[in-house]
């Protein structure tokens, strides 16, 4: 390869761990270099020959470049350490980099060549403070593991690419009408050309992309070729370019595509069924049992329906998950027909091995009830599923909450409560009583009068002067009263019936006792 | 031939015979697939000795007085209660309008460790729920609260309560003050109608222990009865009043009160 001075090169890798090789289009000193580290090139072979891959810092004030051979490289520099470069283990490190994406910056991502990547930051770059903070975070990032990073955000992933690596600064964001501008400035070698077109651009002369540009389309083609054209409309955002994400592997997924679209009921469930059973058994395979499934059914049309279901518990049972599918599967409108399946256990906990259910039929009652949360709440919804747990309050109304049903809540206190409460106290009208701590004797509720035989009380319940303004000083006086008939109420009086400021002597219901 | 056959594994797992015999038991009606009162005088009277366990009982509140409604839910409470109890599994209550207080429940002996609630938006999703309860098979007793339920549906019920092995206890709320709830066809085993009557008297002043006025409506195979009984415990067992002392001992006991 000649050495026309010209920045043609191959980009370097910027995801390289320091000490091996690193980095040196971007003028960084990487933490940790000295000056006397013996210099360190990596090789490779092509054709018949050695050539460099990649240099650390030291080796390129030496005068090492990328591509030069690994003869040349020798005989300037002596004591130069030699190692081949091992392209898999690179591809791995960025197979991890890129599933790292995935889970925490965006669902979009994948590999771009062998030495970067691609994030598609549509509708997520808020989520990490807008691009430029993005930017920086990854950037850090990347810091932290070892590597320099250089991050550009463009309107297109070729134009991305471009500014990337040939770009001027290491963090760059590209505005959107900006992309020829930027992009017109770049070198030839930007577009991810083949060698072939590569050597054709240097022939006519073409050094930066913005020299293509005013160049009539059909000699382009026939000088470049299509493919490198393709790419220049790519990087301009004429020609769509898609990525195709990674996909994270640890989401453990089955798929089932049909030779002829189905479209009744009772064939999707049956593929639904199989679905499951193949999950089942790899996701037992993995040691890890599900929380969320999503069921995806891909219709001719090329729409996707899908149905979730979560489970309360993390489980593998194909019968359960079954049943909890059977309650969905109805939702799924098939159209001109469904064509192919996915079942894909999108949230995942580790669960060992099982212990089958005793055969003895008196173990039967003891059971998990995760099984039946999961089945009502496919139902009514996982809202509307649970225990009634003590709440740390007195007041009456406070006192229970809704807790998850597979908790087991504790006892209450052993306080005289009614079984029924109203939603709202209700007012009680023409009340007949002996202030200060007597039931009253007689009272109207309803529109109907009751007479009083019996009554316990009064307990009196203050407010909660930490909450509202209205509690501070406020008190309820509750008493269990029994009708004439035999009728049990909760009934309470506002205030203490001595200092006027804790309520005003109005009589409430409550509750009923049976 | 018989080589063959003594040589093959067995692929029921050996159980001996008295084990056989309790398995194929749990399937066929008798005396241990009652859970009684544990109160002589009524389980007198029920046929079977005590509340089938693969069957369904209704429980209506005498009147539409909320005071009733809150009656017969502390006496499903404490059915409910002994059955979980016995079964050593939480039961299950479904309810369309949920107004139930977890600490009055507990003073039946429904401990918040032993209920699940659940909250649907109608009547025909309760009884969906309490049917998918009964082919889940986990919880020991299933107790729906509904204002209408068709014949079928209550045959429904039944048949997977048969299949089960698990009590189905519906409460059926009024919906009309002039439309008895038992006057519906069901296919409930019993039908109860509980309303709520003065308490046991005290010598001091204050409320007694509640009583009842339990009114076995309708049985399978048994004749109707009524009792007055003492409500829950804590462990949801009721009670026989004892007898009171002559006329002058109650009477000295309501007039006590009423000076209260």
């Amino acid at each position: 390869m000649r050495e026309l001075g010209r920045r043609s090169e191959a980009a370097d890798p910027p995801f390289r761990k320091r000490g091996h090789a690193s980095e040196a289009s971007e003028r960084v000193t990487a933490p940790g270099f000295e000056a006397d580290d013996v210099p360190l090139v990596l090789i490779r072979r092509t054709g018949r020959r050695n050539d460099v891959t990649a240099r650390c810092q030291h080796a390129a004030s030496l005068g090492i470049t990328v591509g030069m051979a690994a003869t040349q490289a020798r005989a300037l520099v002596p004591d130069l350490d030699v190692r081949p470069h091992d392209i898999a283990a690179d591809m791995q490190l960025l197979d991890r980099l890129a599933l790292h994406a995935v889970r925490h910056w965006t669902p979009v991502a994948s590999l771009s060549g062998n030495d970067g990547l691609w994030l598609d930051l549509t509708g997520v770059s808020h989520l990490h403070g807008g691009p430029e903070r993005f930017c920086r975070h990854v950037v850090r990032f990347c810091a932290r593991a070892g590597f320099t990073a250089r991050v550009a955000i463009a309107a297109t992933p070729g134009a991305a690419h471009a500014a990337a690596r040939y770009g001027r600064s290491a963090k760059q964001v590209i505005p959107p009408g900006r992309t020829v501008d930027m992009l017109s400035l770049l070198p030839i070698a930007g577009l991810r050309l083949d060698e072939g077109a590569r050597a054709a651009c240097r022939r006519f002369g073409f050094e930066t992309i913005g020299d293509l540009l005013p160049v009539a389309r059909g000699p382009l083609v026939r000088r470049l070729g299509q493919a490198a054209v393709d790419r220049l409309d790519q990087a301009l955002g004429r020609l769509a370019e898609p990525i195709v994400p990674v996909r994270d592997e640890a989401a453990p997924e089955v798929r089932r595509n049909l030779l002829e679209p189905i479209g009744t009921p009772e064939q999707i469930a049956t593929v639904a069924g199989d679905l499951v059973e193949d999950l089942c058994a790899l996701l037992g395979t993995r040691g890890l049992g599900l929380r969320t499934a999503v069921f995806h059914a891909e219709r001719v049309d090329g729409e996707m329906r899908s149905v979730a279901v979560g489970t309360s518990r993390a489980t593998r049972d194909p019968a359960h998950l079954n049943r909890l599918f059977a309650l969905k599967l109805d939702r799924i409108d098939p159209g001109f027909g469904l064509e192919a399946f996915r079942l894909v256990a999108s949230r995942t906990e580790p669960l060992a091995a099982m212990t089958p259910a005793s055969l003895l039929a008196e173990d039967v009652r003891i059971r998990d009830v995760a099984a039946l949360v999961d089945r009502i709440a496919g139902r009514v919804g996982e809202r509307n599923v649970f225990r009634l747990a003590p709440a740390p309050n007195h007041v009456p109304e406070r006192a229970q909450h809704r807790c998850d049903p597979l908790k087991t809540p504790g006892g209450f206190p052993d306080w005289k409560r009614p079984v029924r409460m109203l939603r709202r106290p209700e007012r009680l009208h023409d009340v007949m009583a002996l202030l200060p701590d007597h039931p009253p004797r007689r009272f109207t509720w309803r529109g109907r009068p009751y007479a009083v035989v019996a009554g316990d009380g009064p307990e009196r319940i203050h407010g909660e002067w930490w909450r509202r303004e209205g509690e501070v000083r406020g008190v309820r006086d509750y008493f269990r009263v029994e009708d004439a008939e035999g009728r049990r109420f909760w009934i309470f009086r506002r205030g203490d019936g001595l200092s006027p400021e804790t309520g005003d002597l109005s009589w409430h219901m409550h509750g009923l006792f049976g | 031939m018989s080589s063959r056959v003594v040589t093959q594994p067995d692929p029921v797992p050996p159980m001996n015979l008295a084990q056989l015999r309790e398995a194929i038991d749990m399937g066929a009606p008798g005396a241990r697939d009652t859970l009684p009162f544990g109160c002589a005088p009524v389980d007198r009277r029920i046929s079977g000795g005590g509340l089938a366990m693969n069957a369904v009982h209704e429980v209506v509140a005498a009147s539409t007085s909320l005071s009733d409604d809150a009656a017969a839910t502390l006496f499903l409470a404490g059915i409910g209660a002994r059955f979980a109890e016995h079964f050593n599994a939480p039961i299950l209550w479904a309810a369309s309008r949920f107004d139930l207080y977890a600490p009055g429940l507990e003073q039946a002996g429904l401990l918040p460790a032993s209920v699940i609630y659940a909250e649907a938006s109608d009547d025909k999703s309760v009884l969906a729920i309490v049917e998918d309860a009964l082919r889940d098979g986990t919880p020991a007793a299933v107790i729906g609260e509904v204002r209408s339920a068709s014949l079928v549906a209550t045959r429904r019920l039944q048949l997977a309560a048969g299949k089960a092995g698990q009590p189905v206890l519906l409460l059926r709320r009024w919906r009309k003050a002039e439309v008895d709830p038992l006057s519906a066809p069901s296919a409930a085993v019993t039908r109860w109608r509980i309303a709520s009557a003065s308490a046991s008297p005290l010598p001091v002043a204050g409320v007694g222990r509640p009583r009842w006025r339990v009114e076995l409506a309708r049985q399978r195979g048994g004749e109707p009865h009524i009792w007055e009984l003492e409500g829950c415990d804590a462990r949801g067992r009721l009670a026989v009043p004892a007898p009171s002392r002559g006329r002058a001992g109650s009477a000295a006991g309501t007039a006590y009160r009423q000076v209260a």
